[in-house]
């Protein structure tokens, strides 16, 4: 079952393309929310607010942005850790929200998540041969422990462990292996697509540009698409194809990496381009930088109109009025501003 | 850029060690820096580096049985802080020196007002009435831009969000006006936004009122962005320290150089590859002989696994702890 023509296009929607993977279609979550130490006010938090986009397979997709922008949540919902309010992911064609639980299990084996934290993530009880083969014996893909521990072995070796390393527990592991672990244990199912939800941002810098390179290597080799959550933006340029910014449980902006970073349109990416400090001291003395004033307001009582414009150093008066789509300024370029 | 004038903080061969289960941890391990009235210092390492240990020590806040201060010396304003009674050093904290922490919200008391957070070290320390720590206090929240302060005394810690429980802590270390704010990870656990807030009241702060800051963070765009003068550390010892400028711009110490080239950078070309450095951080509890870097390093030569070097000029005002900076420096300018 593939997409019909009809659903093919529409306002502030990625370009559909036929080798997509994931086609991510008006997805919102909303969480109920009783506030107050007595549960007095009531409200909701439009954690991800009609958000769309697709991911081609192959490619790398950043979703990036601060925190509680919804970027998480967006991957969550993508891998069925959550239950969508409204709107529709398609995988390989499907539509999940109607696939029998049947149906379902395969879609989880293909799509794994790597997480941000390698030490919560990993259960302290079980050595990391026992980690990575669980998956194996669960699904029932390799059965017998003789072959399942060859797997383990080849699994530890993609990731750049040693296979000694299956002896060994998370806690005798640094914080680099214990992501080496993780990711060898998301690869164990064979998947199309990995989740990575800030996979580096927990680990040192010397250590952060090892798995970035690891991730690349095994995207290559395995053909593997990633959906890649993080909030750096560095880190975000050198791994992903397009980046996607989300503010507010909305994304602002949408586009190829090249013309993100080198030609940003929303005045929010621009900000955010420009906070990034720079580590070279001859090179910040001359920047200009918008610092940009207030901070991200409750998701529970959101400004009307554009959700940025408290903070827009360009906002007029009409920006208060309508939520602006997120429409195409260009062939590939989207960006939810009536100012661009 | 030279800034600042006499010496403030001197810390002499410094060693703070941790007893643990695996034997004796030294977590900081004979050093020796400073800062001058005014400059911002940077303490710039990774985890387990002794970044924040050396703060600690400053403090005399290194968590006993386990933590001790097991040698050197402290000097500040030429007095040395290890020898103070608990009751004088009590007077150094807060009202002397200043401390921000990375975590705001475990820093702040809960179950006590904002107001009354900020009220009680001039209390205690300069003697002020309640009317006039009271005044203090909400000129302090202005200084540091939050808005609506008669307010905010009101209020808990809980009802700030992240940038202003930082904008509070900030403010809780100005309120007896001190001469040095030694600053962990300020802004690490904040968005990028408000990172550069934070930061830009910090630098302002610091300009406008004389004090001098020690920051210590692992992130090298905010050391270039804010210090003076940078002290990098790696297995609680400074490998290299110099000026802002001059490290980024010629890095001696192959650590330095390998940070350097392991981050992407914004305003570069996109590279295919990065370069990390190669294995693990040091296990403190089982470091190699001679360099403790040398199993990462792709310089290092057979002396570094024999002996360990120690910091050495490489020019004025730089200081390297490597056998071969001086290939390094060739390296780098071939």
């Amino acid at each position: 079952m593939s997409l019909p023509a009809s659903d093919r296009k529409g306002a502030g929607e990625d370009t559909r393309r036929d080798d997509d993977i994931l086609v991510v279609r008006n997805l919102s979550k909303h969480f109920e929310v009783s506030g107050g130490f007595l549960g007095g006010r009531h409200g909701v938090v439009k954690a991800v607010d009609g958000v769309s986009f697709s991911i081609r397979r192959g490619e790398t997709l950043g979703l990036v942005g601060e925190s509680g922008c919804g970027k998480t949540t967006t991957g969550r919902c993508v891998l069925q850790l959550e239950k969508p309010t409204s709107g529709s992911i398609f995988f390989e064609g499907k539509d999940l929200s109607t696939a029998s639980p049947a149906e379902l299990r395969a879609v989880r084996r293909k799509m794994q998540v790597i997480f941000q934290d390698p030490y919560s993530s990993l259960n302290p009880r079980m050595t990391v041969g026992q980690i990575i083969a669980e998956p194996l014996a669960v699904h029932g893909i390799v059965t017998e422990r003789v072959a399942r521990e060859a797997r383990v072995r080849e699994l530890l070796g993609h990731a750049g462990l040693l296979p000694t390393m299956a002896r060994r527990y998370p806690h005798e592991l640094s914080g680099g292996q214990r992501q080496r672990v993780g990711i060898a244990r998301a690869l164990a199912m064979q998947p199309a697509l990995i989740v990575c939800d800030e996979p580096v941002s927990a680990l040192d810098v010397s250590i952060q540009a090892q798995i970035i390179n690891l991730l690349e290597e095994l995207q290559s080799n395995f053909g593997l698409t990633y959906l890649f959550v993080a909030h750096d933006l560095s880190v975000v340029r050198h791994i992903s194809d397009r980046v996607a910014v989300m503010y507010l449980g909305k994304i602002v902006e949408l586009t190829d990496r090249q013309s993100l970073y080198e030609n940003p349109q929303h005045p929010y990416t621009k900000a955010l381009l420009s906070a990034v400090p720079i580590p070279d001291p001859a090179v910040e003395l001359t920047r200009e930088r918008t610092v940009l004033g207030g901070e991200v307001p409750s998701p529970l009582n959101p400004p009307a109109g554009c959700v940025f414009h408290p903070r827009c150093p360009i906002a007029i008066e009409d920006c208060k009025a309508g939520v602006p789509e997120l429409r195409s300024i260009k062939p590939g370029h989207l960006a939810a501003c009536i100012r661009v | 850029m030279e800034r600042g004038g006499d010496v403030l903080l001197e810390v002499k061969n410094l060693q703070t060690q941790f007893a643990t289960s695996s034997g004796v941890v030294r977590a900081v391990d004979g050093v020796s820096w400073d800062v001058r009235t005014g400059e911002t210092v940077a303490l710039v390492g990774e985890s387990g580096c002794g970044k924040s240990v050396s703060a600690l020590s400053i403090m005399r806040l290194v968590s006993a049985p386990a933590g001790r201060i097991v040698g050197g010396e402290i000097l500040f304003k030429g007095r040395d802080l290890l020898r103070l009674s608990d009751a004088e050093m009590r007077h150094v904290r807060g009202r002397e020196i200043g401390m921000i922490f990375q975590e705001p919200m475990t820093s702040l008391n809960p179950v006590l007002t904002v107001g009354r957070q900020l009220t009680e070290p001039p209390e205690i320390h300069l003697g002020m009435t309640p009317a006039q720590s009271r005044a203090r206090a909400l000129e302090l929240l202005g200084m540091v831009g939050i808005s609506d302060p008669e307010r905010r005394l009101q209020q808990y810690p809980h009802q700030f969000s992240g940038g202003m429980r930082q904008r509070m802590m900030i403010a809780m270390a100005m309120t007896c006006s001190p001469s040095l704010i030694l600053a962990d990870e300020p802004t690490t656990a904040l968005d990028v936004t408000i990172q550069a807030q934070i930061l830009e009241l910090m630098k302002g702060l610091s300009r406008k009122l004389g004090v001098a800051m020690v920051m210590i963070t692992h992130n090298l765009g905010v050391v270039a962005r804010y210090a003076d003068r940078v002290n990098v550390m790696y297995a609680g010892r400074i490998v290299e320290r110099a000026t802002a400028a001059e490290i980024y711009a010629n890095p001696r110490h192959p650590y330095t150089l390998g940070l350097l080239r392991s981050v992407p950078r914004l305003d570069e070309p996109r590279r295919a590859k990065l370069l990390p450095i190669q294995g693990q951080p040091p296990d403190l509890s089982r470091l190699p002989t001679g360099c403790a870097f040398q199993p990462r390093c792709q310089f290092a030569v057979e002396r570094c696994l024999r002996e360990a070097p120690g910091l050495a000029a490489v020019k004025e005002g730089h200081v390297s702890a490597c056998w071969v900076s001086s290939e390094l420096g060739q390296r780098a300018t071939a």
